[in-house]
């Protein structure tokens, strides 16, 4: 899994070490570019985090985390470009919240010049990220859940005269966390490196460091490259230090948190208002994403919709008919290569894991950072050397060597989200089928494997999900000749058709939510007689 | 180029048209052969349905034709294409390349004729090359001032043009410093796409021809001893403009796609397009109001051609050839040129077309918004690529990095 990655870096550090890092130390934009990557990851990681952690303390186990639940399908498969795109038409002066409120309440005839989007800061890029973030994060709490034994600390807590927020974060948390730990790097690198939203949402003068890594490697001058390189490596180095800075922030909250259980206090009055926050900010976020799904799916059966109209003059279904004979031929493909990759995933996955079980491994430290190597590194650092070496290889532009580079994204994604539960299910129960003469390959297809049926297909929608939302890897593997939904999407984006953007953007929910639905249905379909089986 | 060098140009393709036919179409004949069963790769800018549409047309004519599959890659970015056959001669993929055609001009072409990364020359030995209009529409052959020299083949005119909604505009300004009267008199209804993208940069050109005081030095590569203060007019005049533009210059469209979302958007009030028969086409498809009109400077605006190129290492050369011939065409050039599809300019001269041929662009209406060709005014020639380059960099460096 490390060797495309360093092999792809090293193509990468060639032309950077060409002269590329001297031209990017003159590049005046340098410290804003940094300085926006710190802000925009540490942000958005930081809120997506509390807000996912909120939202189950006050929220597990009730009515309400039931529906959060049940929302998690659609938001997680949506197309980060996609959702920006949502977004964007929502908060835009021109948008439709806008336009919902003009002329009668603001006397707007003509939008205002306001900057809601790409704005300095970098608000709307937060959140944008944020929107998405949750929702992965959420997905990852539940499937580590049940591992946690969560539901009687709860109740322990709660019979000790603890508020729910409070006694979460002292029984439940240590838990959950170490579970949590490397879908949380993921999230934070993954903010900071960001192309699509930040291209769409975030500010432009000057963009996120990885945007303009991007913009320069479409500079049409040649030399661009060198520059794009040696932003790549400091993008890198940005992240990995980040992560440090993270790393640092989890151990004082280990020191705070044993401090904050001998002061004894209940926290019973954190419970109430907490929970409306949890409500409002998730309902927030909900309504926020609703709202942008609805404004692609109608933009795509809008006839002429001016401002301030808040609805299209007319319907049509024009932009589908023409859309549809295009989709049908790249939803094949991204479908196989999605099935492909993610089997794959799984396959080694699951054989690793039960390597290590039955041989009693303990991958170290080096081992986990190989994996998600992948992950932390900004794709556009390593990605143009990898193409040189399937090119080499002659690999190019076959749908194989699409399905192998996004195995490389789509593996640590699916052992990010196996591996703990994997690891957390009780081995007694393999120690009692031992003793009734099971052979270890039957304990793992006959019970290790069903038991686990939930975290197995969470972990298989996550790598479909992952697979179909790829856009440069696939571009670059695929020598442009592989079209998936995402690369026709992402090219139509660059576009600004909002009517064709909304078409594919929902297209491309409904191929991942496949996934996510049968992820969710199907245990409880099996589980339906086991209530000891369901979360 | 100086005039003399590129009237000896012109008379050198005058002389390849004039050539033997029968010797050309012999070997024309062996590339029809070779093409035929070929897919042909063209890697051509996806943004924008109504050329994907068009493309998708021309495929099913090429398939008729010829027996020619043609596939559209829709890339967000020509350079993407051009980092594919860099790459492909990095790894040492001489033969078999994945890029079989690429809708290309100005840097990228530049760009990769330098680094000897194009097949040619092809362009004049094209059976259908003499219908093209190289005496009258001299960008055919002179991309950004660079010789085309038979290596890429042009498709298309482009010139600048101004869209105003006429609703909200009465009398649309018709030179830069009008320009930015208005935009001081009407605050936030303007904008350019963020340089370096191309069209914002071509806006940059546009005031650099207004400004300057000898704009004919903007036809030789930049002059480092005098190029700050030849420009200097042109940030003195940005300075000027920018707390007038929309969102107060904090925030710009990120390229022609998204300044024209703002004109539908009726964020602005006048944007501009470097295609004449964009305004009607989008009318026509209900995404523009009706009231949206085109105008151009009295002084002209910049006009420039758009291409076709073969990488050295494509796989289907034939095919690729085929498919650049079968575009000139003028059934296929009318059926560009008209409102409802493209409203793209023809290459071709329409004198040099037999009568059927010329009833075809005869036919054609001009779309509600577009000028007529007398209307558009002159066509300023392109600057050296150096000058987009420079200004561009120096661009970002003043207003790119604000924070």
């Amino acid at each position: 899994m490390a060797l495309p990655v360093l092999a792809g870096l090293l193509g990468t550090l060639i032309p950077a070490l060409d002269g590329g890092f001297d031209r990017l130390a003159e590049w005046p934009g340098l410290r804003g570019a940094m300085g926006l990557s710190l802000v925009t990851g540490f942000a958005s990681t930081g809120v997506s985090l509390a807000l996912a952690l909120l939202l189950t303390a006050a929220l597990y186990g009730t009515p309400a985390f039931v529906r959060v639940q049940r929302l998690l399908a659609p938001v997680l498969s949506l197309p980060h470009a996609a959702a920006a795109l949502g977004l964007a038409f929502l908060l835009a002066p021109s948008g439709w919240i806008a336009r919902a409120i003009s002329p009668w309440a603001t006397g707007w005839t003509v939008p205002p010049d306001l900057l809601t989007l790409n704005d300095t800061g970098g608000v709307a890029l937060i959140l944008g990220l944020v929107v998405k973030e949750v929702p992965f994060l959420l997905l990852m709490i539940l499937s580590a859940l049940p591992q946690t034994d969560a539901a009687r600390r709860m109740m322990l807590c709660r019979t000790l005269g603890y508020g729910r927020v409070r006694g979460f974060a002292l029984t439940v948390l240590p838990a959950l966390y170490p579970q949590l730990r490397l879908p949380v790097y993921a999230v934070l690198a993954y903010a900071m490196t960001s192309v699509e939203t930040a291209l769409i949402l975030g500010p432009t003068l000057p963009p996120s460091l990885s945007a303009q890594v991007v913009l320069w490697m479409n500079a049409p001058d040649l030399q661009g490259r060198g520059l794009a390189a040696a932003g790549a490596v400091v993008q890198l180095v940005l992240v990995i230090g980040a992560l440090l800075v993270w790393r640092a922030g989890e151990i004082l909250c280990r020191i705070a948190l044993p401090a904050l259980a001998q002061s004894g206090r209940r926290g019973l009055w954190l419970d109430q208002p907490l929970a409306i926050l949890a409500r409002v900010m998730g309902g927030g976020l909900a309504l926020a994403m609703a709202a942008a799904l609805a404004g692609l799916a109608l933009w795509s059966v809008a006839g002429p919709w001016q401002f301030p109209d808040a609805l299209p003059d007319r319907l049509t279904l024009s932009t589908w008919s023409r859309a549809l004979p295009d989709l049908r031929d790249s939803a094949v493909v991204t479908l196989a290569i999605a099935a492909l990759s993610t089997l794959a995933a799984l396959a080694l996955v699951l054989g690793c894991l039960e390597a290590e079980h039955r041989f009693a491994l303990h991958p170290g430290a080096g081992a986990m950072w190989l994996l998600y190597l992948p992950l932390v590194m900004p794709q556009v650092a390593f990605l143009p050397g990898v193409q040189m070496l399937a090119l080499q290889a002659g690999l190019g532009g076959t749908v194989l060597a699409v399905a192998l580079m996004h195995l490389v994204f789509v593996l640590p994604y699916v052992f990010l989200s196996l591996s703990a539960p994997f690891r957390a299910w009780d081995t007694r129960i393999a120690a009692a089928g031992a003793t009734l003469g099971a052979a270890p390959a039957r304990v793992f297809w006959r019970l290790r494997l069903p038991m686990l049926m939930a975290p197995v297909l969470t972990a298989a929608a996550v790598g479909m999900a992952v697979s179909i939302g790829q856009y440069l890897p696939t571009l670059m593997a695929g020598g442009g000749r592989v079209e998936t939904v995402t690369t026709a999407a992402v090219a139509l984006a660059s576009g600004g058709n909002r009517r064709l953007i909304g078409a594919y953007g929902l297209l491309q929910i409904v191929l991942p939510a496949l996934g996510f639905v049968l992820e969710l249905a199907l245990p409880a379909l099996v589980w339906r007689n086991r209530r000891g089986m369901r979360a | 180029m100086d005039r003399r060098r590129f009237g000896q140009l012109t008379a050198l393709f005058a002389l390849g048209a004039s050539l033997p036919r029968m010797a050309l179409a012999g070997e024309w004949e062996a590339v029809l052969a070779e093409a035929q069963g070929q897919t042909v790769y063209w890697h051509a800018w996806g943004g924008d349905p109504k050329i994907n549409d068009f493309i998708a047309w021309v495929g099913e004519q090429a398939q008729a034709q010829y027996g020619v599959t043609l596939e559209h890659v829709k890339l967000a970015s020509t350079a993407d294409a051009v980092a594919q056959v860099l790459a492909e001669r990095d790894a040492g993929k001489t033969t078999g390349g994945a890029v079989d055609l690429i809708w290309i001009n100005g840097e990228n072409f530049a760009a990769m004729k330098a680094a000897g990364l194009l097949h040619g020359p092809f362009a004049e030995n094209l059976p259908n090359w003499p219908l093209v209009d190289v005496a009258g529409k001299p960008a055919v052959v002179t991309d950004f001032t660079l010789p085309t020299e038979g290596f890429e083949s042009p498709w298309a005119m482009a010139q600048l043009v101004f869209e105003y909604d006429s609703a909200r505009v009465a009398t649309p300004p018709r030179s830069v410093t009008a320009l930015a009267d208005w935009a001081a008199a009407n605050p936030g209804r303007f904008t350019y796409p963020q340089p370096p993208d191309y069209l914002g940069t071509t806006f940059l050109k546009q005031v650099l021809y207004g400004v300057m005081a000898d704009p004919s030095v903007l036809q030789a590569p930049v002059d480092e001893a005098s190029y700050a203060a030849q420009v200097a007019p042109l940030w003195a005049y940005l300075d000027a403009l920018h707390p007038n533009l929309w969102r107060a210059a904090q925030a710009f469209p990120q390229n022609e796609p998204a300044l024209g979302q703002l004109l539908a958007d009726a964020e602005v009030d006048i944007a501009f397009a470097f295609n004449p028969g964009r305004a009607s086409a989008e009318i026509a498809a209900g995404t523009l109001p009706d009231t949206v009109r085109t105008v151009t400077f009295d002084g002209g605006t910049i006009g420039n051609a758009s291409f076709v190129a073969i990488p050295f290492n494509a796989t289907a050369r034939a095919g690729a050839q085929v498919v650049a011939n079968l575009i000139l065409s003028p059934a296929v050039q009318a059926r560009a040129q008209d409102p409802a599809v493209l409203g793209f300019q023809t290459v071709l001269n329409l004198a040099a077309l037999t009568p059927e041929d010329r009833a075809r662009f005869d036919a054609l209406s001009l779309g509600v918004a577009t000028l007529s060709p007398a209307e558009l005014g002159p066509a300023l020639l392109e600057p050296h690529a150096s000058w987009m380059t420079r200004i561009a960099a120096d661009w970002v460096a003043r207003y790119g990095v604000a924070q």
